[in-house]
C-alpha cells in the first residue's frame, strides 16, 4: 500500500519532467502542476522562476498574458502545461468541443492559448488526470494545437510528455507518437491498453513510476502546500491538509 | 471646471455603446460589471463582443441577456464553477456567433490595431483547426525568407508564417481603479488596457474612485495611466466589477456566481434568475 495520495505522485512525477528548465508558467486551473513546479523550484540549486497564473503576484510577470505569450514567442519560457477535453495519439489536443464545429455534440470553452503555446514552448507537459478512451482518443474532434509540424515550419516547441493518473507517456518527436514510460501503482500495460483510445509504443518490460520518498512528501505538505495556497485554498486544504493561519477549513 | 468625458453615472457611459458595436471586454482585473449590467438594462443588442483575451461572467452575462450577435473568443469559462451555461447553450444552438480564437493572436491583433497597421504576423497555430474556421487567419511565406532574422524558420525555404487581421473595436469597456476630473485612468498592474484603449476607436471606463489630483502628473502613477486623449466617458462605480473581484479594493462573490450557473442550468431558472436581478431592458420592465 501506498502511504501518499495520487495527487502527491503526480505532483513527483511532473517536478521530475521539469528537471533543468528556468522559467516555469502555470496556467489557469492547474494545481497539481503549480505544486510540481514549486517543488522543481525547490529542489533546484540553480535558480527557477515560477509564474502561477491566478496567484495575487504571478512571478515575473506584470500584466496578465502580454508578458508571458511574448516571453514565450521568444523562448524565454521553458516549460507549460496544457490538458485537453480530447487527446489523441498524434499528441494532438481539443479544448474546443465534440461534433461538428462548433460543437454540436459537447462544446468547451474554447482554446485558449493552446494553439501558440505549443508551438513554442519547448517543454509542453500534457496532463489529464481522467485516463478513459473517452479523454485518449485515436482521433480529436477538434485540432487546438497540432502535436507535430511539417519540417517547414518554424517549430521550437510541443509536447513532452503525457501525465495520466494512470501513467507517464513520453512524447517521441521523430515517431510523432507517445511512448510508455511508466505505470503508476496498481496499473499494468493492459489496464493503460483497455483506458486509452490511441496506439502507442512501449518498451519490453513498463516500470512502475517511483513514488515520492518520504522527504518529498514532508516537503510538499509542509513547504509547498502554503505556496500553492493562493491561487489554490481548497486545494491545499482537501488535498495537501494545510490551511492559511485566519482562513477557516472549508 | 466641468469636463465632459466624466459623465454623471453608468447607465449615461452605457448609452454611448450602440447597438451592433463592436465591443471589446477585458479577462483580468478591471472588469466592467455595473457597467455591463447598465448595457443589459438599456436593451443593447447584436453586439459583436471581443474578449480579451478570454472572459468569463461578464461575456456569459450578456449572452444569457440577449445582448451578443456574435463572439469573439479564445474561451468563455466559469473556471473553477465550471462551463458557462449561455454561452454553451447559444453556440451549440448557433443563437449566437462564434469566432474562435487563442489569447496570443487576440493581443497580437490589439496591437496591429494600436500601431495602425493592417495584419500582423504570430508563430505557431498552422496545423490548428483554428485555421479552418477563421477565413481571416491566413498563411503567408515570410517575405524575408529563411535568412529573415534570428526568428525565422531553421531548415526551411519558404518559412511559413500565420498573418492576424489588426482588431479596432468600436469600443472598449473596462473598469479601472481611479480616474482623475481630467478622464486620465489609472491602470495599476493591468498594463495590457493600454494596448486596449489604444486600439479602440473609443473607451468607456468606470472606476472605483474619480481623485482631484491629475494622475498624470504623479510619478507613482503616471506610467499605469492612460491619458484622457483615449478616453471617451469615465463613469465613477465603486464596487464597479462586482461579483468579480477588484484587487486591493475587495475580493470576488464566489457564492454569488455559484447560485448563478446553478440557475442557469436552464432556460427557465435563467429567465427567472435575470428578472430577480432586474437584468432585463428596461423597457420591458415597465
Amino acid at each position: 500500500m501506498s502511504d501518499y495520495r495520487t495527487e502527491e505522485l503526480l505532483i513527483e512525477v511532473i517536478a521530475r519532467l521539469l528537471e533543468g528548465v528556468e522559467n516555469i508558467a502555470v496556467g489557469v486551473l492547474s494545481p497539481i502542476p503549480g505544486s510540481a513546479a514549486i517543488l522543481a523550484q525547490d529542489r533546484s540549486i540553480e535558480p527557477v522562476r515560477v509564474s502561477v497564473i491566478g496567484a495575487k503576484l504571478p512571478g515575473y510577470r506584470t500584466d496578465g498574458g502580454i508578458d508571458l505569450f511574448d516571453q514565450a514567442a521568444q523562448g524565454r519560457l521553458g516549460a507549460f502545461f496544457l490538458s485537453g477535453g480530447q487527446i489523441d495519439g498524434a499528441g494532438n489536443i481539443n479544448l474546443l468541443g465534440v461534433g461538428d464545429y462548433p460543437g454540436t455534440e459537447a462544446r468547451w470553452s474554447g482554446s485558449f492559448g493552446s494553439a501558440f503555446l505549443y508551438y513554442v514552448v519547448p517543454r509542453v507537459i500534457l496532463f489529464r488526470e481522467e485516463h478513459t478512451p473517452r479523454t485518449l482518443v485515436d482521433e480529436v474532434d477538434f485540432i487546438s494545437a497540432a502535436g507535430s509540424s511539417p519540417p517547414n515550419v518554424h517549430r521550437p516547441g510541443g509536447p513532452y510528455a503525457l501525465v495520466t493518473n494512470r501513467c507517464l507517456f513520453m512524447f517521441d518527436k521523430t515517431r510523432g507518437r507517445f511512448r510508455l514510460e511508466s505505470v503508476h501503482a496498481g496499473e499494468t500495460l493492459q489496464s493503460v491498453r483497455d483506458n486509452t483510445g490511441f496506439d502507442f509504443d512501449c518498451p519490453d518490460t513498463v516500470p512502475e513510476t517511483p513514488g515520492p520518498e518520504a522527504k518529498t512528501l514532508k516537503q510538499i505538505r509542509h513547504d509547498i502546500a502554503p505556496k500553492i495556497a493562493d491561487p489554490y485554498p481548497r486545494f491545499a486544504a482537501e488535498v495537501l491538509g494545510y490551511t492559511a493561519p485566519g482562513q477557516a477549513a472549508e | 471646471m466641468t469636463n465632459s468625458k466624466i459623465l454623471p453615472d453608468v447607465e449615461t457611459l452605457a448609452a454611448r455603446i450602440p447597438d451592433g458595436a463592436k465591443l471589446a471586454i477585458f479577462k483580468d482585473n478591471g472588469v466592467a460589471m455595473e457597467a455591463t449590467r447598465a448595457l443589459i438594462r438599456r436593451g443593447a443588442r447584436d453586439l459583436h463582443v471581443i474578449t480579451v483575451p478570454t472572459s468569463a461572467f461578464q461575456a456569459e452575462l450578456l449572452i444569457a441577456a440577449g445582448c451578443v450577435g456574435t463572439i469573439e473568443t479564445s474561451g468563455v469559462t466559469m473556471w473553477e464553477l465550471g462551463q458557462a451555461p449561455a454561452f454553451v447553450r447559444a453556440v451549440k444552438t448557433g443563437a449566437v456567433r462564434i469566432l474562435d480564437s487563442t489569447c496570443p493572436a487576440i493581443y497580437a491583433q490589439f496591437q496591429a490595431g494600436e500601431k495602425g497597421i493592417p495584419f500582423i504576423p504570430i508563430r505557431g497555430l498552422i496545423g490548428s483547426g483554428l485555421l479552418d474556421v477563421r477565413d481571416d487567419y491566413k498563411i503567408i511565406d515570410n517575405p524575408f525568407g529563411a535568412d529573415g532574422g534570428p526568428d525565422a524558420g531553421p531548415d526551411s525555404e519558404t518559412d511559413p508564417i500565420v498573418v492576424l487581421p489588426a482588431i479596432r473595436p468600436d469600443v472598449a469597456l473596462f473598469h479601472a481603479p481611479k480616474a482623475d476630473r481630467e478622464g486620465n485612468v489609472y491602470i495599476g498592474r493591468q498594463l495590457e488596457l493600454k494596448t486596449i484603449a489604444h486600439a479602440a476607436l473609443a473607451s468607456c471606463v468606470t472606476v472605483e474612485e474619480i481623485v482631484e489630483d491629475n494622475l498624470m502628473e504623479d510619478e507613482a502613477t503616471g506610467g499605469a495611466t492612460i491619458p484622457a486623449m483615449y478616453i471617451t466617458g469615465v463613469a465613477s462605480a465603486p464596487e464597479g466589477a462586482l461579483p468579480l473581484p477588484m484587487p486591493g479594493y475587495y475580493a470576488g462573490d464566489t457564492d454569488y456566481l455559484q447560485r448563478y450557473c446553478l440557475a442557469a442550468r436552464s432556460e427557465n431558472g435563467l429567465a427567472d434568475w435575470l428578472a430577480n436581478e432586474g437584468l432585463v431592458p428596461r423597457a420591458a420592465a415597465e
